[in-house]
């Protein structure tokens, strides 16, 4: 039980509802989305307790957003106010813990961004720009270069947040998600694993449908935690869904809300940042109840669903086995990382992948070519073709965080000597050294 | 002919005012032991000679609540407590003679679990051998459906003469807010019963026929003989009358700040466009945190008296106080022996003023005229430094729409009333340093007799219209009704205005004063399984803390 006083965290809390913004009417990203939530706060009287800190968020910048992504054609096309505040309402939690005001810090923030990729034509999964990713990036311009592990418990793929940090081996992505081939984006596979110049920094733990607690905090004890033990991050970031809860209307797990503030409580994040979750009456109360409780360190064991009925959501023996050989595979690939580059990569001097993108929200296609140079010393410079059928092609040309000589000056000759030609766009990012440029 | 008095920690000063003028002042010192005294002696003296048939009304203030809170006089309380799921009860306030009972209404007021009326009549039963007389009922939710508190009531009444429930305390959503106030409310119920009955006795035998009335602590009034079951508005209502004074004797509508300097502390608070400013969500008494509406203030430890210390290299001023100044025969020199120095003020003896800072000046290596200087800048600082930090974290409160995020009211003082013993030495530094305009309000010695004199009545109504259930529910007022699915966000303003013209008048408030206003109008699409199923609309409105009508701000009192 986590009632003793030397459990006891300071815990800061962006709450930012946003509610006069909605996607559309009836969509789930609407403004009724975090009203019982804030109703369930307010009335448990968490922002009394010493240790609870209620702050404004800021205004995230397009300069925040351009160290990032590349949006097409400019950041501010992309996003809305409500974006920048909900990008801003990360950045405040990260500034709360980094500057020691506190101990942890959860930004209740919407609208999400973790489908958000680093190429940005449009929405997608409900999501514009990936809030996490803007948030790490100011960390790191901010206060240092980090380690920095970002755990996506969202029940979808955090797909957008691992076409960001693919090729960055300072950067660990790790998602649990409901199984891609029942649920949309329908990637997320173990098999993914992080690009040639960053093996093992990408790992996938789909779970199959009906998963509950049980099957949840096996694979946190089992994997996530052994394999953050080993990685030794500076910070962990949650990137905190709350969709895998029994009622959401859209998914198909039985997490529930006490299991939700055991995750947090074993995994204790520096930062945890709302991602999606939709049952906004039945869940979502009582989910973030759980979650500030455990990041506060205050007993949650009281905190239940009215309808909580543990039995009823039991995972079957088949489940518990599925789950269990999936966490045997992604160990292993965890523990062979650093052999699988010799023989996925050879002496290859460029590695290409093509990928198509739908932005689903918008309903626009992108193809995509990316090409990254294969480096020891750095995450390598990255470029990339896009083309959406929305008619603009552009061409980004990205020299990676803690960059090696060689790939900036080859980033550099090349984004020179590129013309624009059938481009409608070409962008030059630089993390480094903060700089962006289009042309 | 109105009659405001105030029997505050020290004196009690009481005021006559008349054609919008004041006609007498009485300050008498506070018998702490027996406010009433206190109280009935100060009337008496001010009325001496006067035609009583005259008054139109009489408003009293007095720290007689808060005193009991404070040095803890008061009835033990037994706490029922249906809180279901959430906190661990070992996280809510702990308050003696609780009990944790079943019963559990969820945000939408819907009861999911029901209370078990065995369980409630035994609790009744060991709280009545144990001669615990006084009860406080709260649930969670209960502001969003009031039912299980009164059935509990309903259970306990026969045994119990007063039980306070928890939703009639404040429509506001806060669990252990509500069980603090409620419990408050309880303990001092009786105190404030007897005072009640022997001020009316008073009263009636002087032959004042005029209304009655208390001040609260969100700086409004209502009727005294009303006010018996919600003792506890009447707690910091010193510092609201101060505040009320200031509304009362100045003529600004811009955002201001006042300061009141005292001995040991000084308080601040902040007006915006002319009005005071109200705490969030209640008051804080003796480390209870409430949910009684109140002006939202701070107090720092700086006055006058502060005592000014240099240690290790550092010059230290305040926050003790070890006595009077040196020039009026304290032990340590103080910030008002520097003002003496400097001769911003003609309070006491200048040479033991100067020969109490003499050793000061002597370690940090300065003239005792310079170092009088130095001091006197520090306190100021300070005070000035708490005001900014003060506006600063009001501005930089939480908002939930983007509309306020981006367009919010953003408070830029632009007056400094300044009252106090050090008042007329310290408000044009003051002033300068926040770039405000100083003013000293006239009549200031007497400034909370004022503001209780000329307080009207403020209420609060919340609404929650949930179309969906086809309900409506005032918290507050415990009332719920039925609506049709097709209601809309005007009428339930309209109900709020209505139910708060009669919960207005009904405290004592004249037709005049009603100037009710929307502080809050929130309307939300409730969707479910892609379907609009209704709305949830959620309205609040007031009569905020202002001036009897016919007193437009500081007329020429
Ligand atoms: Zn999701
Ligand atoms: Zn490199």
């Amino acid at each position: 039980m986590a009632s003793k006083d030397n459990k006891r965290r300071r815990t800061g809390l962006i709450f930012f509802p946003a509610f006069d913004w909605a996607i559309s009417p009836s969509h789930p990203e609407r403004e009724e989305r975090l009203l019982y939530t804030q109703d369930q706060v307010f009335e448990e009287g968490l922002l009394d307790f010493d240790n609870i800190h209620e702050f404004k968020p800021g205004l995230a910048t397009t300069a925040d957003i351009d160290r990032i992504h590349i949006c097409v054609p400019e950041a501010r096309s992309v996003v809305t106010e409500s974006h920048l505040i909900s990008a801003g309402g990360a950045i405040t939690a990260a500034q709360k813990v980094l500057s020691g005001e506190v101990d942890n810090a959860f930004a209740l923030v919407r609208p999400p961004g973790h489908h958000a990729m680093r190429i940005v034509h449009g929405a997608r999964g409900f999501c514009n720009v990936n809030i996490e990713a803007i948030m790490v990036e100011y960390i790191r311009k901010h206060y240092g270069p980090k380690r920095i592990a970002i755990v996506d418990t969202d029940c979808h793929h955090g797909d957008g947040t691992q076409d960001i940090y693919w090729h960055d081996p300072d950067t660990l992505c790790i998602s649990i998600h409901q199984d891609g081939r029942t649920l949309y984006p329908g990637s997320g596979f173990p098999e993914e694993f992080g690009g040639p110049n960053a093996l093992g920094m990408t790992i996938n733990i789909p779970l199959p449908p009906r998963t509950s607690d049980e099957g949840f905090l096996y694979v946190l004890e089992e994997a996530i935690m052994p394999i953050l033990a080993e990685y030794k991050p500076d910070l962990v970031i949650n990137s905190a869904g709350q969709d895998n809860h029994y009622t959401d209307p859209i998914t198909n797990m039985r997490f529930s809300a006490q299991g939700y503030a055991r995750l947090n409580e074993i995994l204790a994040p520096d930062i945890a940042v709302l991602e999606g979750g939709y049952s906004i009456e039945k869940a979502l109360p009582y989910v973030n109840l759980g979650i500030i409780l455990a990041m506060a360190g205050l007993d949650y064991s009281s905190v239940r669903e009215p309808d909580y009925h543990a039995e009823a959501l039991r995972q079957n023996d088949q489940i518990t086995r599925h789950i269990e050989t999936t966490v045997g595979q992604v160990m292993q690939l965890w523990k062979k990382r650093r052999e699988i580059k010799k023989t996925l990569v050879g002496d290859a001097r460029y590695v290409k992948r093509n990928k198509r993108v739908y932005y689903d929200t918008d309903g626009i296609s992108e193809q995509q070519e990316e090409t990254v140079r294969i480096c020891d010393d750095c995450g390598g410079l990255v470029m990339i073709d896009s083309f959406a059928d929305t008619g603009r092609r552009i061409f980004a040309v990205i020299v990676p965080g803690q960059s090696c000589p060689v790939c900036r000056q080859e980033g550099e000759a090349f984004f020179d000597r590129m013309e624009k030609g059938r481009y409608r766009h070409i962008y030059f990012q630089d993390r480094d050294r903060d700089i962006y440029i289009a042309k | 002919m109105i009659l405001g008095i105030d029997v505050g920690g020290t004196h009690t000063d009481a005021v006559l005012i008349e054609g919008f003028k004041i006609r007498k002042k009485a300050k008498i010192p506070t018998d702490a032991a027996h406010l009433l005294n206190s109280l009935l002696q100060v009337a008496t003296e001010i009325l001496a000679g006067e035609d009583p048939g005259k008054l139109q009304r009489v408003v009293l203030s007095t720290t007689l609540s808060t005193n009991a809170i404070v040095q803890d006089k008061v009835e033990r309380v037994g706490m029922v407590v249906a809180g279901g799921p959430g906190l661990s009860p070992e996280l809510l306030p702990r308050i003696p003679h609780t009990f944790h009972v079943a019963g559990y209404v969820n945000h939408r007021g819907e009861i999911i679990a029901e209370i078990d009326r065995e369980e409630i009549a035994a609790v009744g039963e060991k709280l009545r051998r144990e001669g615990i007389g006084r009860l406080g009922i709260v649930g969670k939710f209960s502001t969003r459906n009031p039912a299980q508190e009164e059935q509990a009531a309903a259970i306990l009444s026969k045994d119990f003469g007063h039980a306070s429930l928890g939703h009639r305390m404040s429509g506001r959503l806060n669990f252990r807010r509500r069980i603090e106030t409620a419990y408050l409310n309880s303990a001092v119920w009786d105190i404030h019963q007897r005072f009640v009955t022997d001020v009316l006795q008073f009263v009636r035998g002087q032959g004042i026929e005029a209304p009655i009335y208390i001040l609260k602590a969100d700086g409004g009034t209502f009727d005294l003989a009303g006010s018996a079951d919600y003792p506890v508005q009447t707690i910091l209502s010193g510092p609201a009358a101060s505040i009320m004074g200031i509304l009362g004797m100045t003529k600004y509508d811009d955002d201001a700040v006042a300061l009141d300097i005292g001995g040991t502390t000084t308080d601040i608070a902040v007006f915006a466009d002319g009005a005071p400013l109200l705490e969030n969500l209640g008051v804080t008494i003796e480390g209870h945190k409430t949910l009684i509406r109140g002006l939202r203030t701070r107090s720092i430890g700086l006055g006058g008296d502060s005592a000014v210390r240099y240690e290790e290299g550092q010059l230290r001023v305040g926050p003790q106080r070890e006595g009077p100044a040196a020039a009026l025969g304290g032990p340590l020199p103080t910030v008002t022996d520097a003002m003496i120095v400097l001769k911003r003020t003609a309070l006491g003896d200048e040479n033991l003023a100067a020969a109490a800072l003499a050793p000061l000046a002597e370690r940090m290596g300065r003239s005792v005229a310079d170092t009088a200087e130095i001091i006197f800048a520090e306190a100021c600082g300070k005070i000035a430094g708490a005001v900014r930090s003060f506006v600063e974290e009001i501005n930089n409160e939480p908002v939930y729409t983007i509309h306020e995020m981006l367009e919010g009211k953003v408070i830029a003082p632009k007056i400094l009333h300044v009252m106090g013993g050090p008042a007329l030495a310290m408000a044009d530094p003051l002033g300068e340093m926040l770039a405000c305009r100083p003013v000293i309000p006239p009549h200031s010695e007497v400034a909370n007799a004022v503001g209780a004199a000329l307080a009207r009545t403020t209420a609060e109504v919340s609404i929650l219209a949930d179309t969906e259930r086809r309900r409506l529910t005032i918290g507050e007022e415990g009332t719920q009704m039925e609506i049709p699915s097709r209601y809309t966000m005007a009428q339930a303003i309209a109900v709020g205005e209505e139910k708060l013209r009669e919960k207005a008048l009904a405290m004592g408030a004249r037709k005049e004063d009603l100037e009710i206003e929307v502080v809050e109008s929130q309307e939300f699409n409730m969707v479910r399984d892609m379907y609009m199923a209704g709305k949830n609309i959620r309205v609040k409105v007031q009569i905020k803390p202002g001036l009897i009508s016919g007193f437009a701000r500081g007329q020429s009192l």
